[in-house]
C-alpha cells in the first residue's frame, strides 16, 4: 500500500475499514452481508438496502414505495403494530424503513446484547408484513399531513420545483414521497401487492457494525434471511437517459406569509459510477462546502452578508442526480443572490481552481476519514457504499491516493463537463410573487 | 467520583476538564462560556448569538476566513452553538492537529476584532437566519409560548433574539458583551479523545495560562420567575394548513433532584428523548401520548422535550394536529390522558422500560468522542461532571412513586402555557 503523498494528513491505513477487518458473505438468494467489529461502545447498528424504490411505481401511484416501506412495521403475520414497537422500544432499540427513488433502506440500532431481537424483527417485517387496513389508513393520513407541511416549506418547494424543471419527463422529476393527489388514492391492498411483487433478497445489502463478533453477525443474518425467496422479484427498470436543458429555465413559487425565500440553482451531475465522480466531489467541495461552505460561502454569506445558508451539493446515486446550489435568503435579496451564485459558477468553470484550493480540499477529504469512521453509523455507511457502487472493500484504504492524484486540469474539465452557467434550472420559493 | 477525568482550574480562573479516550485517533475540544440568552436584557436580545457569529470573524493572528480553511484542511470539523445558558465552541480534529484548535480558542477568548464592516454583514446573515426560523410555524408558536411562560426571568425570549433588536444593536453592544463574559474565569475548557493528559495540560497552561485573569463583571442580577398562578393560553395565526399544539410546563433546572423523575415521566408519556447532542433518538410509538393522540387519529405526531438548564425552564409537549380535528379536540384528548396518568401512576414496567431506554441512548452517545467532550463541558454548566457520571445510576433509582409525585407536582394546568397554532389555510400557488 503506497503512502499518501507528502503534505497530506498521514493516516494509519489499517485503522480504516478494509478487506482484513470486513467480513463479507453472499447468500445463494442474492443477499450480501457485511460485518465489522467495534467493541469501543456496547452498541450495534444494522443497516442496508433492497432493490426497490419509487422507480418501481407508476407516476399515478407516486409515494407507493414510500408508503409500503413505512407500512412494513404496521403488522406482520404474527405480531400487531403495538407488539412490534413494544419489542424494540422496550429495549431502547430502533428500527425504521424508508424508500427513495432507487432503493428502500433500513436502519436499526440497539445494545449489542439485543442484536438478535432486532434481526428477527427486521426479517419478519420484510418477509411477512400484513399492511392492516386501519393501520394503513392512519399511516396514509399521517403522510398526507407530512405532505401538506412539505408543500408549505420553502426549501422543499424550491427543491421539488427545481427537480421538475431539471428533469422534465424523467422519473427523477418526481418526489419519492409522492403528492397529496397520488397518496390520497393509495390503499393497503396496493401496498400489499407492491410488496409481494417487488420485495426480495436479490441485490439486498445488510451491514452489521458494532460490539458483536463479525462471524456471529454473519451467521445470525443468514439464519434470519437465508431461506427468503421471492420468484416474483423483478429486475429493476433501467434509468432512462436524461436530456440536458436547452437554456436557463426558471420558476418562482409563491408561499404567502413566509419570511424567507429559498433558491435552488444547478444542473445534472455525475452518477456514482461515473469515472469522474470523485473529481466532481472535490470540485463541489471547493465550490460550496469547504470551510464555511466553500467559495459560495465566502462570496454570498461572508462578503455580501446575503444568506444564513448557502452551499452546493452533489447527489451521486445510481443515476445522474443533480449538482446544485441551495441558498436561504431574504426575499428582497433573491435576485442579487442568484446573480452572485451564477457569477461564481461562471468564474469556477472559466478560471478553474488554484493549486492551494485543490491541496486544501484534498487534505480535507483525506484527513476527515477518521472522523467519518468514528461511529458505527459511519462505518456501516462506508461498507454499504463500497458494496453498492462496486468500489471494492479496499476503497477507503486506496482513497487517500485516489484523492491525492486528482489534478487541477481534471477538476476544471470535470466542472466544465457538468456545470454550464447558461444551461441551468433556477427555482425560487418564498413570499414574493412570481417573476420568472 | 471522576474516574479518568482530570479536572483543574488555572490561576486565571479557567476551568479545565480532560478525558482520555483512545478508541479513535481523534480529539474533540470545547470551550464553554457561561453566557447565553439568560444573560440578555431587552434591547440586546440575541446579542450572545451575534457575538458567537463574530467569533468566526477573526483576530489579528487568525484573520477572518483563515480559521475555517485551516480546520478543514486538517480534516477537522468545528462549529459553535448559543443557548439559554451557554455559548460553546468546538473543534473535533485528527489527534495530531488539535494544537491549531487550542491556539485559536486561546486567541479568540480575548483578541477578537469585531470589525464594524464584518458586523454589518453578519447582522444581515443573522436577520436571514431569523427569517428562516420564522418560516416554520413551530418556531413562531414556541416563541410565543416561551414569552408567555416568562414575564420576569430572561428565559422569556428565543436565543436568536427579537427582530427589532437584531436590526438596532450596535457593534459596541456586542463588544461590551464579549468583554464582559469572555474571560477565563467564566469559561470551561473540556477536551476528550486520543491524548495524554499531562502533556495536554502543560500545553493548555502555555496557551491559556497567561490570558489576563480579569474577573467577570457582575452582570445584571437574574430574577427568579414567580410561580405561575393559572393556565395561560396563546394563539398564533399564520400560513399553512396544519395546526400545532405546544404545551409547556414550568419545571426545575437540571441539577434539581426531580429532573431524573421527570426524565422517566417524559419517557413514559412522550417517548425517550435523547439527551445527546449528536445522533438520533428512538421512536415513541408505545408512549402514552402516541397511543392517546396518534393511534386515536387526533394528531399526526407527538413528542416531548426536557432540557437540563441552570434555572427552572420548560418541559414541553408538541403535537402536530391532524387537519380533520381542531387543536381544541386534540387538547381535550391530551388532557384526558394526563388525567389518566395522574389517576393511574406509571407502572414498574414503564419505569423499567424508561431505564433501559436511557441506558441504550447513553451507549449510543458514547460512540462519539465529540459527544463525550460535549457532556464533559455541558454538565459543568448546570451541575458538574459527576452529574453525567451518575446519570444512569440516578435514573435507575427512580421509583414509580417518584414519577407519580413529579406528575402531580408539575403536570397541572395552573403551571402551564398552552400554545395553539391556527393555520390560515392558504394554499401555495405557482
Amino acid at each position: 500500500m503506497p503512502e499518501p503523498r507528502p503534505g497530506f494528513p498521514k493516516l494509519d491505513i489499517r485503522s480504516l475499514p478494509g478487506p482484513e477487518t470486513i467480513r463479507r458473505r453472499v447468500l445463494p438468494n442474492g443477499l450480501t452481508i457485511l460485518a465489522r467489529e467495534n467493541f469501543s461502545s456496547p452498541s450495534v447498528i444494522l443497516t442496508g438496502s433492497l432493490m426497490v424504490g419509487a422507480l418501481d411505481e407508476s407516476p399515478a401511484r407516486g409515494g407507493l414505495a414510500d408508503l409500503t416501506a413505512s407500512g412494513l412495521m404496521r403488522g406482520t403475520a404474527s405480531r400487531t403494530f403495538e407488539k412490534i414497537y413494544e419489542s424494540i422500544e422496550s429495549l431502547g432499540a430502533g428500527l425504521s424503513f424508508g424508500a427513495g427513488t432507487h432503493s428502500t433502506s433500513f436502519r436499526g440500532k440497539s445494545l449489542a446484547e439485543d442484536l438478535r431481537v432486532l434481526l428477527v424483527l427486521a426479517a419478519e417485517v420484510l418477509r411477512s408484513p400484513t399492511f392492516p387496513k386501519s393501520q394503513m389508513a392512519r399511516l396514509r393520513a399521517e403522510k398526507l399531513t407530512a405532505l401538506s407541511i412539505r408543500d408549505q416549506d420553502t426549501g422543499s418547494v424550491a427543491q421539488l420545483t427545481f427537480d421538475e424543471l431539471l428533469y422534465g419527463d424523467h422519473p427523477y422529476s418526481l418526489p419519492s414521497d409522492g403528492s397529496r393527489e397520488t397518496v390520497s388514492s393509495l390503499t393497503a391492498d396496493a401496498a400489499r401487492a407492491f410488496h409481494r411483487h417487488t420485495y426480495g433478497p436479490r441485490g439486498m445489502l445488510l451491514a452489521v457494525v458494532g460490539a458483536v463478533r463479525a462471524d456471529d453477525a454473519l451467521d445470525a443474518v443468514e439464519v434470519a434471511f437465508g431461506d427468503w425467496r421471492n420468484p416474483k422479484q423483478p429486475t429493476q427498470p433501467g434509468i432512462p437517459p436524461v436530456a440536458g436543458l436547452p437554456r436557463i429555465v426558471r420558476r418562482d413559487r409563491s408561499l404567502p406569509g413566509k419570511s424567507q425565500s429559498d433558491v435552488v440553482i444547478g444542473g445534472i451531475g455525475p452518477s456514482r459510477y461515473d469515472p469522474d465522480y470523485l473529481t466532481a466531489a472535490l470540485a463541489n467541495s471547493i465550490l460550496g462546502r469547504f470551510g464555511l461552505m466553500g467559495r459560495l460561502g465566502d462570496v454570498v454569506r461572508a462578503s455580501a452578508g446575503l444568506a444564513y445558508s448557502v452551499a452546493s451539493s452533489l447527489s451521486g446515486g445510481p443515476g445522474p442526480g443533480p449538482w446544485q446550489v441551495m441558498a436561504g435568503v431574504a426575499p428582497a435579496n433573491v435576485e442579487r443572490a442568484i446573480d452572485l451564485i451564477r457569477q461564481e459558477i461562471r468564474r469556477f468553470v472559466e478560471g478553474g481552481v488554484s493549486s492551494q484550493e485543490l491541496r486544501d480540499n484534498q487534505a480535507n477529504f483525506i484527513g476527515r476519514l477518521p472522523l467519518q469512521m468514528e461511529s458505527n453509523e459511519g462505518v456501516a455507511a462506508a461498507l454499504v457504499n463500497m458494496e453498492r457502487f462496486r468500489l471494492g472493500l479496499d476503497f477507503y484504504q486506496r482513497y487517500p491516493d485516489l484523492v491525492a492524484s486528482i489534478t487541477r486540469e481534471q477538476v476544471l474539465a470535470t466542472s466544465r463537463r457538468f456545470l454550464e452557467p447558461d444551461l441551468m434550472a433556477i427555482a425560487v420559493a418564498g413570499p414574493a410573487g412570481a417573476e420568472g | 467520583m471522576s474516574v479518568g477525568v482530570l479536572r483543574t482550574r488555572l490561576r486565571n480562573g479557567l476551568e479545565v476538564r480532560l478525558k482520555e479516550i483512545h478508541t479513535a485517533p481523534l480529539i474533540s475540544s470545547w470551550v464553554w462560556y457561561r453566557v447565553g440568552s439568560r444573560n440578555e436584557r431587552p434591547g440586546i436580545t440575541g446579542v450572545s448569538h451575534l457575538v458567537e457569529h463574530m467569533q468566526f470573524k477573526g483576530t489579528p493572528r487568525f484573520p477572518a476566513g483563515i480559521l475555517d480553511k485551516a480546520i478543514s484542511r486538517d480534516g477537522g470539523y468545528w462549529n459553535a452553538m448559543t443557548w439559554l445558558d451557554w455559548t460553546a465552541y468546538y473543534e473535533t480534529m485528527p489527534a495530531g492537529s488539535i494544537d491549531l484548535a487550542l491556539r485559536l480558542e486561546a486567541d479568540r477568548m480575548v483578541r477578537s476584532l469585531f470589525d464594524v464592516g464584518e458586523f454589518e454583514s453578519e447582522r444581515t446573515v443573522v436577520v436571514s437566519e431569523r427569517q428562516g426560523d420564522e418560516n416554520e410555524p413551530t418556531f413562531r408558536l414556541a416563541e410565543e409560548v416561551q414569552a408567555a411562560a416568562f414575564r420576569v426571568h430572561p428565559y422569556d425570549h428565543e436565543v436568536i433574539g427579537h427582530m427589532a433588536d437584531l436590526e438596532t444593536m450596535t457593534r459596541e453592544d456586542l463588544f461590551h458583551h464579549y468583554h464582559t463574559y469572555y474571560v477565563p474565569g467564566n469559561a470551561v475548557l473540556a477536551i476528550a479523545g486520543d491524548f495524554q493528559s499531562r502533556p495536554m495540560l502543560a500545553r493548555i497552561r502555555e496557551l491559556f495560562g497567561n490570558l489576563p485573569s480579569r474577573r467577570r463583571a457582575p452582570g445584571p442580577p437574574i430574577p427568579a420567575e414567580p410561580e405561575q398562578r393559572g393556565e395561560k393560553r396563546v394563539v398564533v395565526e399564520g400560513p399553512g394548513e396544519t395546526p400545532y399544539l405546544d404545551i409547556a410546563y414550568h419545571v426545575p433546572g437540571g441539577a434539581h433532584d426531580d429532573f431524573f423523575a421527570l426524565s422517566v415521566l417524559d419517557s413514559a408519556l412522550a417517548g425517550a428523548s435523547s439527551l445527546n447532542l449528536f445522533g438520533v433518538g428512538i421512536s415513541n410509538k408505545t408512549s402514552r401520548l402516541y397511543r392517546a393522540l396518534v393511534e386515536r387519529e387526533l394528531a399526526a405526531s407527538v413528542g416531548g422535550g426536557l432540557a437540563a438548564t441552570i434555572d427552572p425552564y420548560l418541559y414541553s409537549i408538541q403535537a402536530t394536529v391532524r387537519p380533520d380535528h381542531t387543536p381544541e379536540q386534540t387538547l381535550q384528548a391530551y388532557d384526558d390522558e394526563v388525567a389518566r396518568l395522574l389517576d393511574h401512576p406509571v407502572s414498574a414496567e414503564e419505569v423499567a422500560k424508561a431505564i433501559k431506554q436511557a441506558r441504550a441512548l447513553f451507549a449510543y452517545g458514547s460512540e462519539s468522542i465529540t459527544n463525550q467532550a460535549f457532556w464533559l463541558g455541558y454538565s459543568e454548566i448546570f451541575a458538574d461532571y459527576a452529574w453525567f457520571e451518575s446519570y444512569l445510576e440516578r435514573i435507575t433509582r427512580v421509583t414509580p412513586a417518584e414519577v407519580h409525585a413529579a406528575a402531580l407536582k408539575y403536570l397541572i394546568p395552573s403551571n402551564r402555557v398552552v400554545g395553539i397554532y391556527r393555520p390560515s389555510g392558504d394554499r401555495a400557488h405557482a
